[in-house]
């Protein structure tokens, strides 16, 4: 089987304004910045004959061709599981690309996820098989399976709230050098995390994402094709996808030595050639800080249980950590766009066009949300 | 007063319906493979260890642990606004390592729930008409 | 009365012209600033041109059946069947369409290319609901 590795490339980025009250339809937003990513790429609308869209009630495939006019789309692939799909969505596209149905897949996220009156944050029906499980004892929401995830690597290794805490400051500080990110204006220090209100002991608000309006978008094809459009074309040099073992959608259990993050990093290092030393920049998918810090570990940056000790060391932040985390404060502190923020922002970091610029760097890691299911990217320059 | 009034039952379903009614007779059953004897929850049609799918509906002792907790404190689902700050937890029974079940800890303050808690299985009659399992501590 | 007993639409931000339009029993259709091209139904971009520039123009409320189905079976406890939707083009673009009811039309009686018109009622007092009537030939001026 051939690999995908280095044969494919992310050639434009478009993202709408990031607000609190859009005042427009997810439609108007995805277009904005679907639009301005074909722009970006320097193609024309027209050269588009690929989907990756979004959830059917907020914006789907047909909602973009029929908007755009698009009369040739031989593509599309809407991916499940939001945050966690994200990324997988780009590897599909790809696989698209490779099966020769699409050479230019347009992708986006677009969401009114808190001028909306829906289910806050992600969407969260799950089968019904679950829901009679969960529901009647007040499992609404997925920050309920994050505390219960949280409390529990706490017990095991010693984890602290204060560890939570250093995630959400440190993706804050990358917003407040982001002049496009919902909290670029508020700072943050651990004592305001600390002191802020409990949404699911032992996780507080401020260890959850900001609901925002916005939308993202990117465009990939061929290196080929790359190399004679606009931008410096942002190579992809891996693509995975894994579901928890776990048999009970949610339920993180931070013990089992093997998790859906553990599988997709094995299939993103092996098929990029690289271990986690010779990332430069990592964009993890931040619904929540204790799924980040658990990342940490399952990805490989370093061991099982200490997560809390690395991120206490600093080795997150910009400019000096050597691995900057969520450049442009990520979805706690840009804006939940459910990880698609991250993608564009990993491209930004390549071209060497991001407003928190890591020096000389030459290699993302980009993964989706963990937990249910995941998927993740290595990009390079 | 039951704990956590008014929030969606679940709805009946032929794949799962005897836990319900074990539920309303007071008794825990878990769903068990009947070849291999393997426990599993959330119910399911197949075995997830040896893929059969004749099934069996044991009545466990209703005694574990708490594995996990939570403490919802802030209502991000309108449901429960006036119903915060409640429990909820996950039980692993002691008949299988790993066979865990979302409870609630009733007659327990949230402060002194605790990983590890011995608990055991109580029924409580909820104004749907719905039966649900929550724990106590056990003594 | 509305024909249908069912959930009146929603506006959202795209389509609000086109209800205000209605409450004014005015049928105003999207058109394209830039190029002048209908667009139905609203869309934040102009999908001839790709430009963002959107008016609202009104039309003549005239049109043509371009299709139609008799709905026999109540889905729905309470749906009056036999019940018709049609597809009407309007004459302004071809291709431009509106989906509709067909009103104080025997279902026998609807075929392709009858000219209809649009009619306006008063639902609620924030929504206005469009029909269409076939079009007389001394009072096709009629909105």
């Amino acid at each position: 089987m051939e690999s995908i590795k280095d044969r494919y490339a992310i050639v434009g980025i478009g993202q709408s304004p990031v607000t609190l009250r859009s005042g427009r339809s997810e439609l108007s937003l995805a277009l904005e910045a679907v639009t301005a990513a074909i722009e970006d790429a320097g193609l024309h609308t027209k050269d588009i004959d690929g989907i990756m869209g979004d959830h059917p009630i907020r914006v789907d495939a047909m909602a973009i061709a029929g908007a755009l006019g698009l009369r040739r789309v031989g593509f599309f692939i809407e991916p499940e599981f939001a945050g966690g799909g994200v990324p997988g969505g780009i590897m599909h596209a790809l696989a698209g690309i490779a099966a020769g149905r699409a050479e230019h897949v347009v992708c986006y996220k677009s969401l009114n996820g808190a001028s909306k009156v829906t289910v806050p944050g992600m969407a969260f029906d799950l089968a019904p098989h679950e829901n009679g499980f969960t529901r009647p004892f007040g499992l609404l929401d997925p920050a309920a399976y994050a505390g219960l995830a949280a409390r529990r690597h706490m017990h095991e290794y010693g984890t602290t709230s204060r560890h939570f805490g250093a995630i959400a400051v440190t993706c804050r500080r990358h917003a407040n050098r982001n002049s496009h990110a919902i909290m670029h204006d508020r700072p943050l220090t651990l004592e305001d995390h600390q002191q802020s209100e409990l949404l699911a002991d032992p996780l507080r608000i401020l260890d959850r994402c900001v609901d925002v309006d916005g939308a993202a978008a990117c465009i990939v094809t061929t290196a080929e094709r790359a190399r004679d459009l606009r931008q410096r074309p942002v190579y992809i040099m891996a693509a995975g996808q894994a579901l928890s073992p776990c048999l009970a959608r949610g339920t993180k259990d931070p013990t089992l030595p093997e998790n859906e993050t553990s599988l997709l990093s094995r299939q993103l290092f092996s098929m990029a050639g690289l271990t986690p030393s010779d990332i430069d920049v990592l964009q993890i998918c931040d619904d929540f800080t204790c799924y980040v810090l658990m990342a940490l570990e399952d990805l490989g940056f370093c061991r099982k249980g200490e997560g809390g000790g690395f991120v206490e060391g600093g080795h997150l932040d910009w400019p000096d950590g050597k691995i900057p985390l969520n450049t442009s404060g990520g979805n706690l502190s840009e804006g939940n766009l459910e990880g698609f923020n991250h993608i564009v922002e990993g491209v930004r970091q390549l071209r060497g066009a991001a407003q928190a610029q890591v020096g000389g760097a030459e290699t993302v890691l980009v993964c989706g949300a963990t937990g249910t299911a995941t998927s993740g990217l290595i990009l390079r320059r | 007063m039951a704990y956590l009034e008014g929030l969606p039952p679940p709805e009946p379903h032929s794949d799962y319906n005897p836990f319900w009614e074990g539920c309303r007779r007071h008794e825990l059953l878990i769903q068990r493979c009947r070849d291999c004897g393997w426990y599993r929850h959330y119910p399911r049609p197949l075995c997830p260890k040896c893929h059969s799918w004749k099934e069996q509906w044991a009545r466990v002792s209703g005694k574990g642990s708490v594995w996990s907790w939570t403490v919802i404190a802030y209502p991000l689902h309108p449901a429960v606004a006036d119903k915060v700050p409640y429990n909820i937890v996950e039980v692993e029974l002691i008949e299988q390592a790993g066979l865990r079940l979302i409870s609630n800890l009733i007659d327990c303050r949230n402060e002194d729930i605790f990983i590890g808690m011995p608990v055991e299985v109580t029924f409580e009659a909820m104004s749907e008409g719905i039966t649900l399992p929550r724990f106590r501590r056990a003594v | 009365m509305p024909y249908l007993p069912i959930p009146l639409p929603l506006p959202y931000p795209e389509s609000e012209g086109f209800w205000e339009g209605c409450r004014r029993h005015e049928l105003t259709i999207q058109a394209c600033e830039d190029c002048g091209a209908y667009c139905h139904p609203p869309s934040p971009l102009c999908p001839a041109c790709r430009s963002w520039k959107r008016g609202w123009s009104r039309v003549s409320g005239r049109g043509t059946v371009a299709g139609f189905t008799i709905v026999t079976r109540a889905i729905f406890p309470g749906m009056p069947v036999p019940y018709n939707i049609v597809r009407v083009e309007l004459q302004e673009q071809q291709g431009l369409c509106l989906l509709g009811n067909l009103i104080d039309c025997p279902p026998e009686t609807i075929e392709i290319g009858m000219p209809v018109t649009v009619v306006f009622e008063d639902v609620e007092p924030y929504i206005t609901m469009y029909y269409f009537r076939r079009t007389e030939p001394d009072n096709s001026g009629e909105t």
